[in-house]
């Protein structure tokens, strides 16, 4: 530190440098120091995602930040509510859909996209691809984020309105929690996000 | 595959995508012993910024290198805490 300083500032024979005086100095340099570290650290954050939605490809979002973000040692709660509950919902989870009527990434026109039973081609298409592309499915995401200690909440006035029962979600998630939880999660994060 | 890492460990995450290496390489990581180097052998070429992004953004470990050779990507990561 001191080689910095040109030689004309350096006196290290001053009767006036003071030895204890450039003890406290160190000492508070190493302070600093330590508290800078902690605030460039990478970990200690939390992130909290508020899934509403339970299509077959609006699934896959949340669950791959949730699993990637417990990688980074991060804390993370995702609150599923609305038809974001069927991701969690054990046997609906496995047979979520795609909508092929009003998706403008779909190559079907909307006419021929409301035919009874295109919603179910629409995702059998995705699904192969999926499958062929070596991504992870929505049980092994469910699987792993629970495994990494990823809080999966399900909101308890949702599990009502849809006549679910709390024995109809997959082991490990959290019933009982509601907006208020959601909200003091929200407010404690670095990052937040509505899916 | 040879390297001039001294790897303890090889994880094979080829065919998997984002986010499985990533995931994969967290849990292997967490199975070492401090100074171990762990061998992560993806096809994904995402992984080669997500790894880094990964290692950069968390502690305890270290990118020592990252090696793309024909659709494999390798990266060497020491567990350093």
């Amino acid at each position: 530190m001191s080689t910095d300083n040109p030689p004309a500032a350096v006196d290290d024979t001053d009767p006036e440098f003071d030895a204890a005086e450039l003890r406290t100095l160190r000492e508070r340099v190493e302070e600093l120091e330590s508290s800078v570290a902690e605030l460039n650290d990478g970990g200690g954050k939390k992130m909290t995602i508020i899934a509403t939605q339970g299509s077959f490809d609006m699934a896959y979002p949340p669950l791959i930040l949730a699993s990637t973000a417990a990688a980074f040692d991060w804390e993370v709660v995702v609150f599923h509510t609305f038809w974001g509950l069927d991701i969690l919902h054990e046997e609906k989870s496995k047979s979520l859909k795609l909508s092929a009527v009003g998706n403008p990434n779909m190559p079907l026109p909307n006419a021929i996209a409301a035919v009874p039973g295109m919603d179910a081609v629409a995702t059998r298409m995705m699904q192969k691809k999926i499958d062929e592309n070596g991504t992870a499915t929505i049980d092994e995401l469910i699987d792993l984020s629970l495994e990494q200690g990823v809080d999966l909440q399900a909101c308890q006035m949702t599990i009502e309105l849809m006549g679910y029962d709390e024995s109809d979600f997959y082991d490990g998630v959290t019933t009982g929690v509601g907006a208020a939880t959601a909200l003091q999660h929200m407010a404690e994060s670095d990052v937040q996000l509505l899916v | 595959m040879s390297s001039e890492y001294d790897t303890t460990e090889t994880l094979d995450v080829k065919g998997l995508s984002c986010p499985m290496p990533i995931v994969k390489t967290k849990q292997a990581i967490d199975d070492l012993e401090t100074g171990d180097i762990l061998e992560v052998v993806a096809t994904d070429s995402g992984s080669m910024s997500d790894i880094r992004g990964w290692a950069d953004g968390t502690d305890g470990v270290e990118l020592l290198g990252q090696v793309e050779e024909g659709d494999h990507y390798t990266h060497y990561v020491e567990k350093t805490v």
